[in-house]
């Protein structure tokens, strides 16, 4: 059985970017060229995505940006280099809002309510605003904002507000140490975890492990997955690899909330590659722009993903020209005081009939500003 | 009202905590003439000794206790303090006695990258729980008196009243001892105490040591608050615009500037933040600074610059 990709070796490369949009955007021109040329990048960060969105066109490198922003990058028409694959903010956002009106009983229940938002003050933590406004409209909601300062160490004064402000429910969009410290704020400002919920950057295992019992009850989205030490490519990862000493985390970790996310968003780019070697030659090395046709052209159907051992972890994934996030299935999950278990019912399918015009509408607002001729269904074939 | 006085409370008790990481500028600037750039990085390094050998301790020797094993794991952060000062006075400060006050700066960024550095490469970059029993849970009081009554952070309460006696201890320590009398004198004229017999290079050990001491403090209260990793070298942040504030050479100087700066930044967030949509604290505290920079360069108890031509 040869190795890599149909026989093609993979080269890849780090950088650690301290989630500075400057290193991010420093490490992309760096590596751009080097090995011939990159294949795709993973920009693991909103800031340094809105930075490379207008580069990668140039360029001609696919970018993923699996489960981050921007999201109005689904359209495929206009932002024809992003993949925003599995989901996006306000993929989210939506969801998030769903929950609650699960957790309230219908969502004529919402009307009155008072939903904080607290978020990283950053693009990504903008991000859901639009979306959460858009369904506050809609179903009679309040949404109140509250940003934090990066890092997020200091938070008394907003959660003084919180307290203050009595919201129904907080949604935390938080990175880092902002999303420990913003609950170890709500345990001692006495608001309760069971209101609380994350997006997935708030949801793993380092964001509630230190704060334990604290952070019993709150729950946050998931990318799909979540800590998964029982599937069989985590068994697979480590009997194949970790076995013979080739493992370049702690063992530990492995099949935790964040190493799943990390090993979904690589089998996405080896998939991608891999499809793209169906239509321009299998054993052969990709181009960026044939890379861009596979993950255009995903289909991991069921099937499919329950063979590569990714049974029960995620959903399949089908993209197209026009739509580059193939997925908008979320789970949700919840902290019992020492590990992450599924709530029931835990999967939740974004409503995309309520999202695609906010999409659309954000995306062609993009095009015009930047000029640019959104790709045709007829041009997509090519 | 009530939410008022709860915002005051919370800006005081945040500020007694700058006033501590304050400390750490003023006690070194004091006695070197140099703004320590590593006190950050202090504070990460002696937090990480503390989270992990507080956790290794119980595994070595055996030991159930946990408070035996914090008080071990706090005098060995201690003592590797006390190596670090020996460490940056043997290799940093002095082969540059008698440089521009610059050049000793650029030495203290120097200084961080490698606490920064070495620390993470010793202790491990993740995050790191420091536990040494600090309540979590707030307390209500004057129910009474107060829809609701006054919220208090009872971790928040204890860790300023740490920060209240350790400041007080030092101020006894540099008005009413021998060896701080020597700082003091060191920190007015190198020379002349040198003249007199005070050891110039002792001295300097003794002062970062107490820096070194003072960070560790500072770091077990954030630690546990926080958790040990990476942002708590930022948190000495804080406690630049405090040292603005209160002026770089005055203990006095550090806890009213740094009370100053947590209840401005407090209040200011939570009155004027919604009307310039939020999260203004960080800058606040700075454009405080600034406003005292432009009529009293000097801060508030600093000493006077006086030029004799």
């Amino acid at each position: 059985m040869p190795g890599g990709i149909n026989g093609v070796k993979i080269i890849f490369e780090e950088c650690e970017t301290a989630y500075a949009t400057d290193r991010g955007v420093e490490c992309y021109e760096r590596l751009k060229g080097k090995n011939g040329g990159a294949t795709l990048f993973q920009t693991l960060s909103t800031g340094a995505t809105f930075a490379l969105t207008e580069k990668a066109p140039v360029d001609k490198i696919p970018l993923i940006t699996a489960g981050y922003g921007r999201s109005e990058s689904q359209n495929g028409a206009v932002f024809t280099w992003n993949f925003p694959l599995l989901g996006t903010y306000w993929v989210g956002a939506e969801v998030a809002i769903q929950h609650i009106a699960k957790k309230l009983g219908g969502v004529a229940n919402l009307k009155g309510k008072k939903i904080a938002l607290v978020y990283h003050d950053s693009p990504y933590g903008k991000e859901p605003i639009p979306v959460l406004q858009e369904l506050g409209k809609m179903h009679g909601f309040e949404v109140q904002l509250l940003p934090v300062a990066h890092p997020g160490v200091e938070q008394k004064a907003t959660w003084l507000q919180i307290r203050q402000q009595k919201p129904d429910f907080v949604l935390l969009w938080g990175w880092g140490v902002m999303n420990s410290t913003a609950l170890r704020e709500a345990q001692s400002t006495g608001y309760p975890r069971e209101k609380m919920m994350g997006i997935w950057w708030a949801g793993a295992e380092p964001d509630v492990k230190d704060v334990a019992e604290g952070a019993k009850g709150y729950s946050a989205m998931t990318l799909q997955h979540g800590a998964e030490p029982n599937s069989r490519v985590v068994k697979d990862v480590l009997d194949l690899v970790y076995a013979k000493g080739q493992g370049t985390g702690p063992k530990d970790e492995v099949g935790q909330v964040l190493y799943m996310r990390g090993l979904i968003s690589a089998m996405l780019g080896v998939e991608g590659v891999r499809k793209a070697q169906e239509r321009f030659g299998k054993g052969k090395v990709m181009t960026g722009e044939q890379v861009r046709w596979g993950l255009e052209n995903l289909n991991l159907d069921q099937k499919t993903l329950d063979n590569m051992g990714f049974a029960s972890v995620m959903r399949p994934v089908q993209t197209s020209c026009l739509d580059h996030m193939g997925s908008s299935w979320v789970r949700v999950h919840t902290w019992n005081g020492s590990k992450w278990e599924f709530t029931t019912p835990d999967w939740y399918q974004a409503d995309e009939k309520l999202l695609r015009p906010t999409v659309m509408l954000a995306s062609g607002k993009y095009a015009e500003e930047k000029k640019l001729k959104p790709r045709t269904p007829e041009e997509c074939k090519l | 009202m009530g939410f008022f006085i709860e915002t005051l409370i919370g800006g005081l008790m945040a500020g007694m905590l700058y006033s501590l990481v304050a400390l750490g500028f003023v006690l070194i600037y004091k006695a070197s003439g140099v703004f320590n750039f590593a006190q950050g990085a202090m504070l990460l390094f002696a937090a990480l000794a503390m989270a992990r050998f507080s956790a290794w301790i119980p595994e070595w020797l055996g030991i159930d206790s946990l408070w035996l094993a914090n008080v071990i794991a706090f005098f060995i952060a201690g003592a590797l303090m006390y190596l670090v000062a020996w460490l940056i006075e043997r290799l940093v400060l002095r082969p540059l006695v008698n440089q521009e006050g610059a050049t000793l700066l650029m030495a203290t960024l120097g200084i961080a990258y490698v606490l920064e550095g070495l620390g993470t490469s010793i202790f491990g970059t993740a995050i790191y729980k420091i536990d040494v029993g600090m309540p979590k849970e707030p307390v209500l009081i004057l129910e009474g008196i107060f829809e609701g009554g006054l919220l208090i952070n009872k971790e928040d309460f204890v860790a300023a009243l740490i920060a209240a006696v350790l400041v007080a201890l030092l101020t006894l320590f540099f008005q009413k001892t021998v060896t701080g009398r020597a700082l003091r004198a060191v920190a007015d004229d190198h020379q002349a105490a040198q003249s007199i017999g005070i050891p110039l290079n002792h001295i300097w050990v003794i002062v970062w040591f107490v820096a070194g001491v003072v960070a560790l403090v500072a770091g077990v209260i954030w630690g546990s608050k926080l958790g040990v990793q990476f942002s708590l070298a930022t948190v000495a942040l804080r406690g630049l615009p405090v040292v603005i504030l209160g002026g770089l050479t005055s203990i006095p100087g550090a806890i009213i500037g740094g009370l100053i700066i947590g209840v401005g930044e407090k209040l200011s967030e939570v009155y004027l933040g919604p009307m310039v949509g939020g999260g203004i604290e960080i800058w606040f505290a700075y454009q405080l600074a600034l406003v005292f920079l432009l009529f009293r360069p000097q801060g508030l108890f600093g000493e006077k610059i006086i030029d004799r031509v």
